[in-house]
């Protein structure tokens, strides 16, 4: 047995470990352990793809010395090493842009715990990729979600107490819907692994048992995840808790945290219901006019935002939107077209947030629009950074929204029923999002004589400028060699079946 | 003969006080005790009539239910959709669990081979009599990990809320006690305390060390060591009981018990994963060193959730531990 077989679990335990032992730290330790965990996380998730790629499978790995049914395990193929190495790059670069304003963001005294908190986590978000246990999925849900909330109200002022627990409310409903779904699962199949669970409901479908629990159980699990993913009309905590909590929690959460609940979802459509099922039970077709709904009604409250980081909050929503669509799509293309967006919106979204941060400290710390203008020549950086995010998002080539909306529309082309609807929203959200974004670079390239504010000095943030030079980079990188990424996949989707 | 004691000496005497006692002349708690009659909780009319003013004005200026007709229609349609939607969700849950498997039926997809390996075999594979502690820390070993974090990262949220920093907590330690409306050294409860702590904590750990033996285990272990914790410290206050357990003794135990539950788990998994041979003999089941790594996990849960439940209540409390 290779060696390399160990490594997801060994990552999952290292997080847990680094988490534990960080609570025991001063700050500047335990921010030293959390960079040093991230940076082995992404050599282990690294192996690993490498090691998935050349085997051409997926591989099951038994969490001690009981087999499937009975013990846990781990079930690891490409698309799932490919998400964990992709989120650890995130969460370092997200973690690297935010560090300069940790300071004046959070309690010094408490900042351990800002750090024991992500690195669980990373722990759970590793967890929800890798595992093949329904059960277990839904422990690191838990993790999940209490840690997301640590992150939204480490910053203590008003507005984030009230993000939290509106977040912690919405997000409970969530989980409690999928606790429901999990347990109807079980009474109907009798197994918790999801391997098991798709034979057990292969035998019950086909002898045409149990119809009516089914769909409800898949419309559960699916509102639940939704509700935690921020889908359209469950948006509400969104905004707040993305646009007042700090920087690098921002974009962690909008980039990390709801797509690993997406994945969950994926994994429950592949893995546990088998996808012809759940396209029959046309939950896809709800799951689908939503996400139109989010497309257009996400840009709108985008446009009508006068704040630019809540700007790019309800930007999310739109994108989650996207992703949505293509679930809602039942076909092969829509979801490879999603789970790419979920890559380039990762690499997007927490590229805004980070560079937002910049364009809002060179303004005096204030974040309405007319107090940015002009910004972009005070922080050269942040300025070129925020409009590569903003031509990602609306979707000019080169960059990687350009590739996942090309997606969308070849999948959309080759759905009959839905090539319509998808193209047209597509096309209006396309230029909504276009007014809103370019109406912020116009903003900050307008040029103010003698502005009242001092420029940035980027050699004194010479981390924070390397975080965003890489961001650049990992964006043009998913917009210019997206084929070798595509093709891993939609290999990955056929392993996880 | 005895010797006559004086008036003086007499009055020390145990008989003598005795006397007193019994005949009701003296209450031997009378100065020895605070008796400070537990205050009513009163705000001046003042910050009463002031604070309805401010609510009053947020109310008129934010909403405006007399002249906002959207607002108030709003609140009317809310509430009847959120009723609606309740009474629907319900309704359509009902009517699931109506086409779901009757419960306790030998037939119900639950009782196939996974649950009757659990009860079958699981006292050779584990060397627990009690199936479920068996199951949980052996089988399922990963998910109980997971449950134990979930536990310590709800402490550091608590934290995060409720800590209060060094200096302040001494500020307010020095002038007033935490407790402002109860009275101090409060005899009855010291005494109940003084008799029943050592109990609880002997029972919580007889629970935690026999958890794969009969009913218990670390979570119900240690939630009993932590209830007696915080009996001690509501009997005695903190700064008796930061004697023996203060912050640095909690961190330490709990990184401890955390770390050592990691380390065990983590050999359990890699090693049964790679088909290599696992060095914890299982012993004899029925005896107290048996059972394999359940005993040690059992403790370290145990320790975490005795933490845990004492850290809430300190922070609930005082804002520090």
């Amino acid at each position: 047995m290779d060696i390399i077989r160990n490594f997801p679990a060994i990552a999952i335990l290292l997080c847990l470990f680094a988490g534990i032992f960080s609570s025991g730290l001063k700050e500047k330790a335990a921010g030293l352990v959390n960079s040093c965990l991230i940076v082995i996380e992404i050599g282990l998730n690294l192996a690993t793809l490498l090691y998935t790629i050349s085997l051409g499978d997926s591989f099951v790995y038994v969490m001690g010395k009981f087999p499937a049914p009975w013990g846990n395990e781990l079930r690891v193929g490409v698309l799932e090493a490919l998400l964990a190495l992709f989120f650890c790059v995130i969460m370092f670069l997200s973690m690297w842009g935010g560090k300069h304003k940790l300071k004046d963001e959070v309690d010094p005294e408490k900042t351990f715990l800002y750090y024991v908190l992500l690195d669980l986590l990373l722990s759970s978000l590793l967890a929800l990729i890798y595992t093949n246990d329904l059960f277990t999925a839904y422990v690191f849900v838990e993790i999940n979600t209490i840690s997301a909330c640590g992150l939204i109200m480490i910053r203590q002022n008003g507005r984030t107490i009230e993000a939290a627990v509106r977040y912690m409310i919405m997000s409970l409903l969530g989980s409690g819907l999928l606790l429901l779904g999990i347990c109807m699962l079980y009474d109907m199949t009798g197994h918790l692994l999801m391997s098991n669970i798709h034979e057990a409901i292969l035998t019950i479908v086909a002898e045409g048992q149990y119809t009516i629990p089914l769909l409800i159980m898949i419309a559960l699990i699916s509102v639940g995840l939704a509700i935690k993913s921020a889908l359209f009309p469950f948006h509400a905590w969104l905004p707040d808790a993305y646009g007042y909590s700090t920087v690098s929690a921002a974009a962690i959460l909008s980039s990390l945290v709801s797509k690993g609940y997406i994945f969950l979802l994926i994994k429950i459509m592949y893995r546990v219901v088998g996808i012809d099922i759940f396209r029959n039970s046309h939950i896809t077709d709800i799951l689908f006019l939503f996400g139109l709904m989010g497309m257009i009604f996400g840009s709108l409250s985008a446009i009508r935002e006068n704040d630019v980081r809540r700007m790019i909050a309800f930007s999310s929503v739109a994108q989650i939107g996207y992703i949505y669509m293509g679930f809602g799509m039942g076909t092969e293309a829509g979801m490879v077209a999603s789970i790419f967006h979920i890559l380039s919106h990762a690499a997007t979204k927490s590229l805004l947030f980070i560079a937002a941060i910049g364009l809002t400290e060179v303004s005096d710390g204030k974040r309405q629009f007319i107090y940015l203008t002009g910004s972009g020549y005070r922080n050269k950086m942040s300025g070129v950074t925020f409009t590569v995010g903003s031509l990602a998002m609306v979707g000019v080539p080169l960059f990687s929204g350009f590739i996942s909306k090309l997606l969308f529309s070849q999948a959309a082309i080759l759905n009959h029923g839905k090539m319509l609807p998808a193209m047209i929203v597509l096309a209006i959200s396309t230029i909504l999002n276009a007014i809103y974004f370019m109406k912020t670079v116009i903003r900050i390239y307008t040029p103010v004589p003698n502005s009242p504010y001092p420029p940035m000095d980027l050699r004194e943030h010479w981390r924070y400028a390397t975080a965003l030079f890489l961001f650049i980079v990992l964006n043009v990188v998913l917009g210019v060699f997206s084929d070798p990424i595509v093709r891993l996949i939609s290999n990955g989707l056929a392993m996880l079946g | 003969m005895s010797k006559k004691k004086t008036q003086a000496d007499y009055e020390k005497t145990f008989s003598y006080r005795f006397g007193r006692w019994l005949s009701g002349s003296k209450d031997p708690f009378l100065g020895q005790v605070e008796m400070k009659p537990q205050k009513e909780w009163s705000v001046p009319e003042e910050t009463i009539e002031e604070r309805m003013r401010e609510e009053q004005m947020l109310h008129d200026k934010i909403y405006d239910i007399e002249h906002n007709k959207t607002l108030r229609r709003f609140n009317r349609i809310y509430t009847f959709v959120a009723v609606f939607f309740c009474f629907l969700l319900a309704t359509l849950l009902l009517f699931t669990v109506s086409y779901l498997p009757q419960t306790g039926n030998a037939a119900n997809p639950a009782n196939n081979q996974v649950s009757s390996r659990y009860i079958e075999s699981g006292l050779q594979e584990t060397g627990s009599v009690n199936i479920v502690t068996g199951m949980i820390l052996t089988y399922r070993a990963f998910d109980t990990f997971g449950e134990t974090n979930v536990l310590f990262i709800a402490t550091c949220c608590v934290m995060i809320l409720l800590m209060l920093d060094e200096a302040l907590l001494k500020r307010l330690d020095d002038g007033k006690n935490d407790r402002v409306l109860e009275p101090k050294n409060d005899v009855i409860l010291q005494s109940a305390a003084f008799l029943l702590c050592p109990v609880i904590f002997i029972f919580g750990i007889y629970v935690v060390l026999n958890g794969h033996l009969s009913p218990g285990g670390g979570f119900s272990g240690g939630a009993i060591f932590g209830s007696g914790l915080i009996l001690y410290v509501s009997a005695f206050g903190f700064k008796k009981t930061q004697r023996f357990f203060n912050e640095q003794i909690y961190k330490v135990a709990k990184i401890t018990a955390l770390t050592m539950y990691g380390l065990i788990g983590s050999y359990f998994y890699i090693t049964g994963a790679n088909g290599l041979e696992n060095h914890i003999p299982l012993g004899i089941p029925g005896t107290i060193l048996s059972g394999g790594i359940i005993l040690p996990i059992d403790i370290c849960v145990g320790l975490e959730v005795a933490c845990t439940m004492y850290a809430f209540y300190a922070l609930f409390r005082r804002g520090g531990l």
